[in-house]
């Protein structure tokens, strides 16, 4: 059987067919998963969908997996919370969560694109898989490579917060802390990818891989009631997943699942690396390269592979991308904290603070149904975090002891 | 003045397989022509329709993005190594060794 899926220049529209490779001889621009819908249109359905396993592979028609590839690791599905409390903190009526902190098996929303970034390397025959990462893909590669039987090599910058180093290493992975940014570790991967038979999940595999990000936006519609929000807020840092969760409504759409609705997309990024919020807000063609500088290292990307693509994606919908500063992204983290009890890491924090800068400014109608993306998890970046509390002294345990402290602290309250 | 200029996998096809060149440009524009007029076949890869470098084509200059040294005003030095990189790069490799 012919298969309904092959890469396809975004740019000169030639075909490769499928191949571990992820530009255009002719152009040297990206290529995408392009899918033969109407062969698909017969199976990719809301019942089909709805009888499938709970996880990111009920949506396998739509994704670029091999002839009868089985997959096994129930990543995906991850909660949409109703965000009530949030939403009355920011005045809007209809706000939700889809909460990827809890994503399986390692916390953030890289464990989808991981998920099918394999099933290609299974694919192509890579004994080695490999990524640049800024700490959650590293955590994601690591693992799903544990358990699928890949050597994992994985490039990251030197200065990742600890958590996401140890979360690799846990994996058995081998571990390449570069001295330089994100950008130069990327830099080098590209290098090493063409002289190194390895299954780089963000280079040569980058097409595959890309397209897991779908199913955040397949999960949203289905969880929703096969219905698309208004607008959605997305976190960026290379900039796939916002054009990833569009092309994801534009199949729903084209195949018949969801109602047709023109879904506004919002870019959210750390003011301290904003090349894609920058070339939307100065309407620029070609995004300005940055040097990261902000906490949300996860997001620290200066010189971002899909910006151009995200950013027409953010304009074409007719939405708008906004930043925050540390100062805001730790709010953020606080306040998504508090009033929803999701602990989300300093990208999480982005969102948060985007999403309440958007509503304030009036980009985002508070009454309409709005989707933050919250893609990893709080317990990653604590050091983003820590300094905002203060332990108290250890009491004795007694019961008048504590009697005397709740009463100093009422008193202390009090004083406030 | 002499810079080497260091060719990626998918364009080596246009130059006769050759993995690095000397060249003696002072700029960015002015390398982009002396490239292209050694290997004239390799223009319209480098290039698009406006005589811009690609957009998805990213320029290093020892290891740093040209953009950030002045882009097309920056002026090269003696013994400069040219990085020539698709922004997405990567593609399944005919030499590999791993």
């Amino acid at each position: 059987m012919a298969e309904h899926f092959q890469l396809k220049c975004r740019e000169c529209g030639k075909l490769w067919g499928n191949q571990a490779r992820s530009f255009c001889e002719e152009c040297l621009s990206p290529l995408e998963v392009v899918y033969d819908l109407e062969a698909i249109r017969p199976v990719f359905t809301r019942k089909n969908i709805e009888a499938g396993p709970n996880n990111l592979w009920r949506y396998s028609a739509l994704l670029p997996l091999p002839d009868g590839y089985q997959a096994t690791l129930p990543t995906g599905f991850t909660p949409l919370v109703q965000a009530r409390r949030l939403g009355k903190k920011l005045g809007a009526s209809q706000l939700y969560v889809k909460n990827d902190a809890v994503c399986f098996p390692t916390l953030s929303f890289k464990d989808r694109v991981v998920a099918t970034a394999l099933a290609a390397a299974r694919r192509f025959g890579f004994q080695v898989v490999s990524c640049s990462s800024t700490g959650n893909l590293a955590n994601a590669v690591a693992a799903q490579a544990a358990r699928e039987g890949f050597d994992a090599w994985i490039f990251i910058p030197a200065d990742l917060e600890p958590a996401k180093i140890t979360g690799t290493q846990v994996f058995g992975a081998k571990l390449v802390r570069i001295a330089g940014n994100y950008d130069q570790v990327n830099r080098l991967c590209s290098q090493i990818a063409e002289k190194f038979n390895w299954g780089f999940v963000n280079v040569n595999l980058r097409p595959y891989y890309a397209e897991g990000s779908k199913t955040v936006g397949y999960e949203i519609a289905e969880q929703l009631g096969w219905r698309l929000p208004d607008n959605i807020v997305v976190p960026m840092a290379g900039g796939s997943l916002i054009t990833k969760i569009r092309k994801a409504f534009n199949e729903l759409i084209a195949l018949g699942l969801v109602e047709e609705k023109k879904v506004k997309f919002f870019g959210a990024q750390a003011t301290g690396c904003s090349p894609i919020s920058d070339a939307v807000k100065r309407n620029l063609d070609r995004f300005e390269p940055q040097k990261p500088a902000t906490i949300a290292r996860s997001l620290a990307i200066g010189n971002p592979a899909d910006g151009f693509y995200a950013s027409r994606a953010i304009r074409d919908s007719g939405g708008w991308a906004e930043d925050v500063s540390d100062a805001d992204i730790v709010k953020g983290i606080q306040l998504l904290a508090e009033h929803e009890g999701i602990f989300t890491e300093t990208a999480g924090g982005v969102t948060t603070g985007v999403t309440q800068k958007l509503i304030q400014q009036g980009y985002i109608n508070p009454s309409e149904i709005t989707v933050a993306c919250i893609t990893g998890n709080g317990l990653k970046t604590i050091d983003a975090i820590s300094q905002e509390y203060t332990l108290t002294p250890a009491i004795e345990p007694r019961l008048s002891v504590f009697e005397s402290f709740i009463n100093d602290r009422m008193v202390a309250v009090a004083g406030n | 003045m002499k810079i080497t200029v260091e060719i990626p996998t998918a364009l080596r096809r246009f130059t006769d397989g050759v993995q690095s060149i000397e060249c003696g440009s002072a700029t960015l524009p002015e390398l982009m022509s002396e490239i292209e007029s050694r290997f004239p076949a390799i223009s319209k890869h480098l290039r698009d329709d406006a005589g811009q470098v690609r957009r998805f084509i990213n320029i290093y200059v020892n290891e740093e993005d040209i953009r950030f040294l002045g882009g097309d005003s920056y002026k090269f030095r003696e013994g400069d190594r040219v990085l020539v990189v698709p922004s997405i790069a990567g593609g399944a490799p005919s030499n590999a060794c791993g």
